[in-house]
């Protein structure tokens, strides 16, 4: 992509939209619990649904359902299409023996992966608080004093926000450490296992991508704090080769930062898409039978491609409604590409047919003669046998 | 992916079936391939939970680790592994042919021996693939007691042979066209495409029932149930082929399963009297049934679909040039074979410079072998060069005969040649067609006005003034012309490892091989 698409001309909703006032704040707030259902509590942004958020940014229907913190795992059971994500007990009992491992020894066994061998004190402050708000507000006061203290600290769980599409986020990284000079590193903890110094590429990428929005949350606490910085590199550890001693490695983030905030910024904004839908619609998994909540699904736009199936839980649910409308897409986004303005499986092969499209259109004639070729080759085949 | 292959996947949306992708089998199938099903434990690296593995449909053999957590148990479960994949490599280790080759040393023809055929080791799904590679190296530098008497949790004897032999079979599994260890689900995602995307492919059970639908279901229904389908117990009706299980699996049925056993473990322990022993040795065998009967009840069938596919692929005749491949693979095959028997330390953890380039040189040959063979093979596949305009398909309306200016003129025969398809062609450009399997080159002189190309036939005509009989086509002969050349061209050759420049060679290599893992007492594997 382009670096002038991302200027601020070609983007007029951005600069003309209104500064929101506390007022509008306090609007959407209103409107998203009312989406979500006034007795549901809202639902923490979690790595599977950043990871959705890089997979498919354009999808208004996930935007809108995240932004309200809407369980959409039990929206999927309720619409008849359960997703199949789950975690083995295997996996969490091990993923927090090796957690519990790193963080063993007061936090000093996670500076040794830092290569600090003699920390000296290592302060570990109490983050717990009740309520979200409360723990945003005691993490953001445990880094300005580790920062103001110049001494190493490790915050454990700390809990920070960030504003996706117009709402608030909750977002728990797995540990933050402070250093004397004031630099605020994100730690991430991961089970996949560093073989002979190389992981599975995808679960780092899926990592980067995770951190790079702590980094983002950590940078908006540390633009009020004075002293801070928040480093570009998180550290990434992983047990090594077939152990469950820990590794680490240092992973450079500003590319996935610098995805992760364009794609932020250009989110189609929650309130925008909440104001085009019609009063009293809401996606209460608690109080509405299938066929409503089915109904407010559908009033809210997808845009499905294969990939939504590993990353978001109505993907399986989308999938069968892109299906049922014969759009090319439930076949990969490659497939879209090159079909030009044929947007539909019956028009795509009414086209290659000669039944429907212009000759004169590339992508048409570019049909007509794949389809030909095609069938001379199958002719040809089945003679031979 | 051509627009050929997608047009394919959108008659399969209509149809409800899988539509062909080839005409031919374009992968090597073995009479007797050893089917491989690996289960592991989520979350751990590599602590297999069992495996099915067998030469027949009718006889798997099962292998389960009843406590994956347990050291001894994981071995004894490679153990078992290395005793049914040990004696089926083995079996093609001696029957070989003699052949002639140059000794890249000397240059001179010595005879050497390549065996005759090769074991092939076909996984269900990609993540199959990865797995034999992730088993080959937790075990190939695992010590022996026989190796090193001092090594404190010493591997069963042949366990770290089945780790070098499963992981040259995983890094040959990266060479394009190469068919020693092959996925299910690659190999119809090759030949078929369904009304599905790519990502969706990879789940087998899914993909078979685009194929191979029972009872003429529409595809993507059953191909509905097989992803998510569930059983009143919540459990999947089509498991995921594995390594990984399914978490509802996990948590209903196998956690509990193991905690019985490992209950019934400690009773073992703990018992005082030859009674409450006899007893508690029974309660343990019961939960190591149990058990297994779960594990089984993951692998089956998987292990059956495997097998369906590969009935399914025997249908189609094999491509014409498999062959060329496949002998490709023996020849890798008994290069390990013979690295084996010469006592050769383990592949190491990973390659240095120069071995790495090499591979890579030879990946990429093997990538445009693999192309044009298919093409030339497959006139399905062909369609879609043509298509790009890397190849063209027509007819010779005129011969004319012509010869080189030299002082003993050679034949240059001109032909008129009429195509439908659109070749990217310029004055000059070489193409290329099959006579009797052997590339022969003309170029492209000029198009006619009406259209039709006028090619000059450059070779395999013999060395008399006339070209010889059949190697000048006639008038009214289809053919099928290429841009791209039958056999890829090798570059220049690498230079020998001492000849390397420090610059591009790394650090030498050690020449004592590599010493193992560290093991510690509360580590997993």
């Amino acid at each position: 992509m382009s670096a002038s698409l991302d200027d601020g001309r070609s983007r007029p909703a951005q600069t003309t939209d209104p500064v929101p006032t506390p007022a509008s704040r306090r609007r959407t707030r209103e409107r998203l619990a009312e989406l979500r259902g006034p007795s549901v509590p809202p639902r923490p942004l979690d790595a599977r649904a950043l990871a959705a958020l890089a997979a498919n940014p354009g999808c208004r229907r996930r935007a809108l359902l995240d932004g309200a913190g809407v369980d959409k795992g039990a929206l999927a059971s309720r619409l008849g299409s359960p997703a199949p994500f789950g975690q083995s007990q295997f996996a969490i009992v091990r993923g927090n023996s090796f957690e519990a491992k790193v963080k063993a020894d007061g936090g000093r066994e996670l500076l040794r992966l830092f290569g600090v061998e003699d920390p000296g004190t290592v302060s570990v402050p109490e983050l717990s608080a009740s309520g979200p708000e409360g723990r945003t507000a005691r993490t953001a006061l445990a880094l300005r004093e580790a920062t103001a203290a110049g001494g190493w600290t490790l915050l454990d769980h700390p809990l920070l926000t960030l504003e996706v599409a117009g709402s608030p986020v909750h977002l728990e990284p797995d540990a933050v450490v402070v250093d004397p000079a004031g630099r605020w590193t994100v730690v991430e903890i991961k089970s996949f296992p560093m073989l002979d110094g190389a992981a599975d590429a995808a679960k780092v990428g899926a990592a980067a991508r995770q951190a790079a929005v702590y980094v983002l949350a950590l940078e908006r606490v540390a633009a009020v704090t004075e002293g801070a910085e928040v480093g570009h590199g998180v550290l990434l550890v992983c047990p090594k080769d077939f152990s469950n001693l820990p590794t680490a490695s240092v992973v450079d983030v500003r590319r996935q930062r610098a995805v992760t905030r364009r794609q932020l910024d250009r989110l189609t904004r929650v309130e925008e898409i909440a104001g085009a839908l019609p009063e009293g619609l809401t996606f209460d998994v608690r109080e509405r039978s299938a066929e409503e909540l089915s109904a407010a699904v559908e009033a809210v736009p997808h845009a499905y491609a294969p990939e939504c199936l590993a990353a978001c839980e109505l993907g399986f649910h989308c999938r069968g409604r892109a299906r049922e409308a014969g759009e090319v897409q439930t076949l990969g986004r490659s497939v879209r590409g090159e079909l030009g303005a044929l947007t539909t499986v019956g028009a795509v092969l009414a086209a290659a047919r000669g039944e429907a499209g212009d000759p004169e259109d590339p992508a048409v004639a570019a049909l007509r003669r794949a389809r030909a070729l095609r069938q001379e080759a199958l002719t040809e085949a089945a003679a031979c046998r | 992916m051509s627009l050929i292959a997608h047009l394919a996947r959108m008659e399969a949306v209509e149809s409800g079936r899988a539509q062909p992708l080839a005409t031919v089998r374009h992968r090597h199938l073995s009479e007797r391939p050893l089917v491989l099903v690996p289960l592991t434990t989520a979350g751990e690296a590599g602590a297999p939970l069992g495996a099915l593995v067998g030469t027949g449909p009718d006889e798997p053999r099962l292998l389960v680790v009843p406590q994956p957590r347990d050291r001894e148990l994981r071995f004894a479960f490679l153990a078992e592994l290395a005793e049914e994949v040990l004696p089926y490599v083995d079996g093609y280790a001696d029957a070989v042919e003699p052949v002639e080759r140059k000794d890249p040393a000397t240059g001179e023809k010595v005879q050497v021996e390549l065996c005759l055929d090769a074991p092939q080791l076909i996984v269900p799904s990609r993540a199959g693939i990865e797995y034999v590679r992730l088993l080959g190296r937790s075990t190939r530098f695992r010590r022996t007691a026989e190796q090193d008497p001092d090594t404190p949790y010493p591997a069963p004897p042949r366990v770290p042979l089945l780790g070098r032999w499963l992981t040259h079979y995983g890094e040959r599994a990266r060479v394009p066209g190469s068919s020693l260890l092959l996925a299910a689900t690659d190999l119809l995602n090759r030949h078929w495409a369904t009304g599905q995307s790519s990502l969706e492919d990879q789940h087998l059970g899914a993909l078979l029932a685009w194929i191979d639908p029972y009872d003429d279901e529409p595809g993507a229904e059953a191909a509905y149930r097989a992803e998510l389908g569930r059983d009143s117990r919540g459990q999947l009706l089509c498991p995921p082929a594995g390594p990984a299980t399914d978490p509802a699996f996990d948590n209903r049925l196998l956690a509990p399963a193991i905690e019985a056993y490992d209950r019934a473990r400690q009773a073992v322990g703990a018992a005082e009297d030859g009674e409450t022993a006899d007893a508690a040795l029974a309660a343990l065998h019961r939960a190591e049934r149990e058990v297994r009967r779960l594990v089984v009840s993951q692998l089956k069938p998987t292990w059956d679909a495997t097998w369906r596919a590969l009935g399914l692929l025997r249908e189609l005749p094999e491509g014409a040039r498999v062959a060329d491949r496949w002998t490709r693979d023996r020849w890798s095959f008994t290069g390990h074979r013979d690295k084996v028997a010469a006592g050769e330390p383990p592949q190491p953890r990973r390659d240095d410079a120069v071995t790495a380039a090499a591979k890579l040189a030879a990946r990429e040959q093997a990538q445009g072998r693999l192309d044009a063979q298919e093409a030339l093979d497959d006139p399905l596949v062909l369609a879609g060069r043509r298509l790009a305009g890397e190849a063209f398909t027509g007819e010779v309306v005129e011969v004319t005969p012509a010869w080189t200016e030299a002082r003993r003129p050679a034949p240059r025969p001109l032909l008129t040649f009429r195509t439908d398809d659109r070749p990217r062609l310029e004055p000059g450009t070489k193409v290329y067609r099959s006579l009797d399997g052997r590339p022969q080159t003309a170029e492209f002189v000029a198009p006619e006005e009406d259209g039709a190309l006028v090619l000059r036939l450059l070779d395999k005509m013999g060395r008399a003034k006339e070209p010889a009989e059949g190697t000048v086509p006639e008038k009214g002969e289809r053919i099928a012309w290429t841009l791209f050349e039958h056999d890829q061209r090798t570059g220049p050759k690498l230079p020998a490892p001492e000849d390397t420049p420090w610059t591009h060679g790394g650090p030498p290599r050690s020449a004592d091989g590599e010493l193992p893992d560290a093991v510690t007492p509360e580590d997993l594997l």
